[in-house]
């Protein structure tokens, strides 16, 4: 009935998770009775949890990703301070087992639950507006990826608790990850829960993918398109054609798991390498889905704060779109150590090498872009700096390790966690931040506090450096990556550095916390107009926070920064009566999608077969019955339209 | 039979696969060209297949061939995807696919192809650690 | 910008024609979705080239394929593929009745085609060469196996919508959902012309 899960499952004889277990639970009772309390539950559900407004959702992401960020950053600070506690003959507070479970859950969730999320959300928010749409090409589904993300992130949250996680790394490379050497239910719970979220990925990425080659203003060609539009355009074509091939390469570990197929076993001429050779075929453009959008928001703060158009607009998108293609090219740099010889490891050097010539292009259009403009140094400017100067050091660690012998050297230690995390944090981190602060206003109506922001980014960018620029030497000292004790005391002083860092990046998390709550207390004297920045694209010409149906009258675009253009022109313009709005409706088909994923995922992670196959039943009745209905839009008369554009004047 | 039902595309609508022009999903007659040459391509290649006359490669080589132009076939008498200018986006897209397809495939035999002639196979290892 | 790129810069969003231009942004949305399809099956692909000798002492292609199998199959999914463009057609001119047959045909043809697999998977694994004898088999299932799903999933959906068809006619919604199925379906079929010339020709002869 209840296949492998007994109440044994549940580690009763660990305190640290029991306790933190106690307290995510009575956080969540917390909530739970707040929202009875106050009586927001119908509220919670029609404005919230049904809608297909791609504002909200991407609200929603951009949520998921903080939270989600929390849990991957305690999962980091443990495992620091296990690394300062373990030296020589200590051994630290973390067993084995457990310290294993918490650096693969570290760098799962802060892929694919905080920065895809963050990614996903910042593109779901802005693009739509950046373009003068509407909404994206298919609202519901919208809804439907991003339940689906969260689906995910519960599945593999639930771990924490009931049962274990996987201890085989953020990749699960077999044949560790193969049922003779993992036969707990720690990688099932990494493979539905991936497999649950890649999908919404997917569906996702084809979405915006749709919506910014068909429904862009009239009169914005590819050519006007603003340039984070164009980094999420690169973004969601990789995401297109990179998730397919994650996907497969799951479902093929799933059936050697649960079928006892051959992919990637020790035995049955089965073959471990395929694995990790197709992961990574999925492994680095996922890198490029990461940074390019933030390259937008560095663009779009970059241009929009130093009052200049960008430097090199047709540079920057050649760049976007060669990186783009060459992010299919350079795989094989993960594993060349592998064995594959000269020939293959040679080709993939050079590749990888060539792909740092565009993003140096990037660089030097920000700097230029600067250059005799009057830069206000406002927070999200902060970041774009820091980011510069973070990221053009971690891109030149990434190409000293693409030469293969050097990598022989650096493979798997921790010269190559200082270099991801130089360029994650410091670019896809960093991006995002910069994003939510310059975006805040917009989808909100006031601004973030600006001294308090500045302090975390101050924090964020010390700590940073702090904390990973030991491991570099480190890396060099020889010590490898993942390890739970070491002999060698020399280390130790470079550790206690990192830990500092890492701590000293906690209080810059505290920071933002503190400037999220006191900026809304205070939200009354931070109130901001539509176009707080003196912004150039569109998505400044609307009300903030914008109404549903975004734009009143939809915008004509006739070159690149139409919104800065408009604002040249001292034209009035022409009382039009307002028309009528066809929107989509509401639609809960995300949630119960999802819902049924969260059980059907759980079922199978456990082997709870009947779970599964309700699951499956209930996805098949709930697609048939949502297509039932077809009148899946409403009209908003033109009346509402007025008297919501008159009681919210804007620039426009 | 409004104007409304009746998908009749506009500029610059009239390029989504399968909805071309103004005979929306092609006609009887390019499908009727579809099917027989697709079927002739079906036919040849199985004629050629078990054929011991030819060196192996080439009859691969062969295959393949009639493979991709029977993928051809398929994507303009059915799919109806062309060279005319109003379909370029989804001309970019299919090729966009292909190289991908292309890499992904030719890529991992390369790669693994290399990495079998350098390694030992995987049950030797394990008999040399046992 | 010359008049050529014209096309790729088009703005479609046209207030005017919200029906039509919701088809077409339908109509792509979909074509994307089965570009990575595609993409999907060619990981599939690659596995089966990289494991196609990795027989572990079992059998290979060539003593279990069954090239007249796969020939009566190709001939079942490509007529199917006809019958539906013919049932497009139909749609087109709103011709309730030639749509009808050229999607129930369609149908048919499809669950003949399954039948087919179904059959040749069991002889198969009844003879003990299922999935778990070894990497080379593992790879034919998953590859064999997900086009079938797919086709799985075709029929179930054209039963579904044909029953929606049936009851409303031609909704701009159940003619939307037509194109998406006869995109899907041409595509599946594309995708079974690389498994009939790889996995059964090339390897059961070669």
């Amino acid at each position: 009935m209840f296949g492998k899960l007994t109440l044994s499952a549940i580690p009763f004889d660990q305190p640290i998770i029991m306790g933190t277990c106690i307290v995510l639970i009575l956080g969540i009772l917390a909530i739970l009775a707040l929202i009875t309390y106050k009586k927001k539950w119908g509220w919670l559900w029609t404005e919230w949890i049904t809608t297909v407004d791609h504002k909200r959702i991407g609200i929603m992401y951009t949520l998921l990703a903080l939270v989600m960020l929390l849990r991957g950053f305690s999962d980091a600070i443990m495992m620091r301070s296990q690394q300062v506690l373990a030296s020589s003959n200590g051994h630290g507070f973390l067993p084995p087992e457990h310290y294993d479970q918490i650096f693969s859950a570290h760098g799962t969730i802060m892929i694919f639950f905080m920065a895809m999320p963050f990614v996903v959300g910042l593109m779901n928010f802005v693009v739509p507006l950046q373009i003068g749409a509407r909404d994206v090409a298919f609202p519901v589904l919208n809804s439907v990826s991003f339940w689906l993300t969260a689906a995910g992130a519960l599945l593999i949250n639930l771990s924490l608790g009931i049962g274990e996680f996987s201890r085989t790394g953020w990749l699960a490379y077999p044949p560790l990850s193969e049922l003779p050497f993992s036969p707990g239910v720690g990688v099932d719970y990494y493979l539905w829960s991936l497999q649950i979220s890649g999908v919404g990925t997917l569906l996702s990425g084809v979405n915006l993918l749709t919506t910014l080659l068909k429904l862009r203003a009239p009169g914005m060609r590819l050519s006007m398109m603003p340039v984070f539009s164009w980094t999420a355009l690169a973004s969601n074509m990789l995401i297109v054609a990179a998730f397919p091939i994650l996907t497969a390469t799951f479902a093929m570990l799933l059936l050697d798991r649960y079928l006892g197929t051959h992919f990637f076993t020790n035995d049955g001429g089965g073959n471990p390498m395929m694995y990790i050779n197709l992961i990574w075929t999925w492994g680095h453009p996922e890198v490029y889905i990461l940074i390019l959008p933030p390259f937008g928001v560095f663009s779009e703060v970059i241009s929009t704060f130093s009052r200049k158009p960008l430097f090199g607009y047709r540079s920057m998108v050649v760049a976007t779109m060669v990186i783009t293609l060459l992010a299919f090219t350079t795989w094989l740099h993960h594993f060349f150590t592998m064995g594959s010889g000269a020939d293959v490891n040679g080709f993939f050097g050079i590749t990888t090498m060539v792909i740092a010539i565009p993003t140096g292009v990037k660089i030097f259009n920000w700097l230029f872009t600067m250059y005799g403009g009057r830069v206000r140094f406002t927070s999200p400017v902060l970041w774009t700096i820091g980011f510069m100067v973070t990221f053009t050091i971690g891109g030149m660690t990434g190409v000293l390790m693409a030469v293969p012998p050097a990598d022989f050297v650096l493979h798997n230690s921790l010269f190559l966690v200082a270099h991801f995390h130089n360029v994650i944090i410091g670019g896809v981190v960093f991006g995002c931040l910069a994003g939510l602060t310059y975006w805040f206003p917009k989808a909100f109506g006031f601004r973030l506090h600006e001294g308090l922001g500045k302090a975390a980014f101050w924090c964020w960018f010390v700590g940073f450096y702090l904390a990973f620029m030991p491991l570099y030497i480190l890396g060099f000292m020889g010590m490898t990556r993942r390890m739970n004790h070491y002999d060698d005391p020399s280390w130790l002083p470079y550790l206690l550095v990192a830990e500092g860092g890492a701590v000293l990046i906690f209080v810059g998390i505290l920071l933002q916390a503190t400037q999220l709550v006191w900026s809304i207390k205070k939200r009354q004297t931070l109130r901001a107009g539509a176009d707080p920045w003196d912004g150039r694209t569109l998505e400044w010409s609307t009300a903030s926070p914008p109404p549903p149906y975004n734009f009143a009258r939809v915008p004509q675009v006739a070159c690149i920064d139409a919104y800065w253009e408009a604002k040249q022109e001292v034209t009035t313009a022409p009382e039009e009566p307002f028309e009528a709005i066809e929107m989509p409706k509401n639609s809960g088909l995300g949630f119960f999608v999802a819902f049924f994923a969260v059980i059907g995922g759980f079922g199978m992670i456990w082997h709870i077969w009947w779970m599964g196959i309700l699951a499956l039943v209930a996805f098949f009745a709930l697609i048939v019955w949502s297509s039932w209905d077809e009148n899946d839009e409403f009209e908003l008369s033109a009346r509402e339209v007025a008297l919501f554009e008159r009681a919210n004047p804007h620039a426009a | 039979m409004t104007a409304q039902q009746r998908h009749d595309p506009r500029r610059g609508d009239a390029s989504t696969p399968g909805l071309e022009g103004r005979q929306a999903h092609g006609s009887l007659r390019g499908y009727i060209t579809g099917y027989v040459l697709a079927g002739a391509l079906t036919i040849a290649a199985f004629a050629i297949a078990p054929s011991t006359g030819m060196a192996p490669f080439s009859v691969v080589a062969a295959l393949a061939v009639l493979a991709i132009a029977q993928m051809l076939v398929h994507l303009i008498f059915f799919l109806h995807i062309n060279t005319a200018p109003a379909q370029k986006t989804n001309v970019l897209a299919f090729a966009a696919a292909i190289l991908i397809i292309a890499i992904v495939v030719i890529g991992s035999i390369w790669i693994m192809g290399h990495l079998n002639r350098n390694m030992l196979p995987m049950d030797h290892l394990m008999q040399m650690q046992r | 910008m010359s008049s050529d790129s014209a096309s790729l810069d088009m703005p479609s969003e046209d207030p005017g024609v919200q029906l039509t231009s919701r088809q077409h942004v339908t109509g792509f949305g979909f074509y994307l979705y089965l570009l990575s399809d595609g993409i999907l099956f060619a990981a599939l692909f690659a596995a089966f080239a990289v494991l196609r000798t990795a027989t572990d002492g079992g059998p290979d292609g060539h003593m279990l394929f069954s090239a007249r199998n796969a020939f009566v199959e190709t001939a079942c999914l490509l007529t199917s593929s006809f019958t539906c463009g013919i049932a497009m057609l139909a749609c087109d001119r709103r011709n309730k009745f030639v749509a009808l047959i050229g999607f129930l045909v369609t149908a048919v043809l499809g669950i003949a085609f399954l039948t087919l697999e179904i059959h040749e998977f069991s002889d198969l694994m009844a003879k003990g060469y299922g999935p778990d004898r070894s990497a080379f088999l593992s790879s034919f299932f998953t590859l064999v196996g997900t086009h079938g799903l797919h086709v799985t999933c075709g029929i179930l959906w054209l039963g579904v919508l044909l029953v929606q068809f049936l009851l409303r006619g031609f909704t701009p919604a159940i003619l939307r959902r037509f194109l998406c199925l006869s995109l899907f379906w041409h595509v599946l079929d594309v995708v079974w012309i690389g498994v009939f010339t790889f996995v059964y020709l090339v390897g059961g002869y070669l």
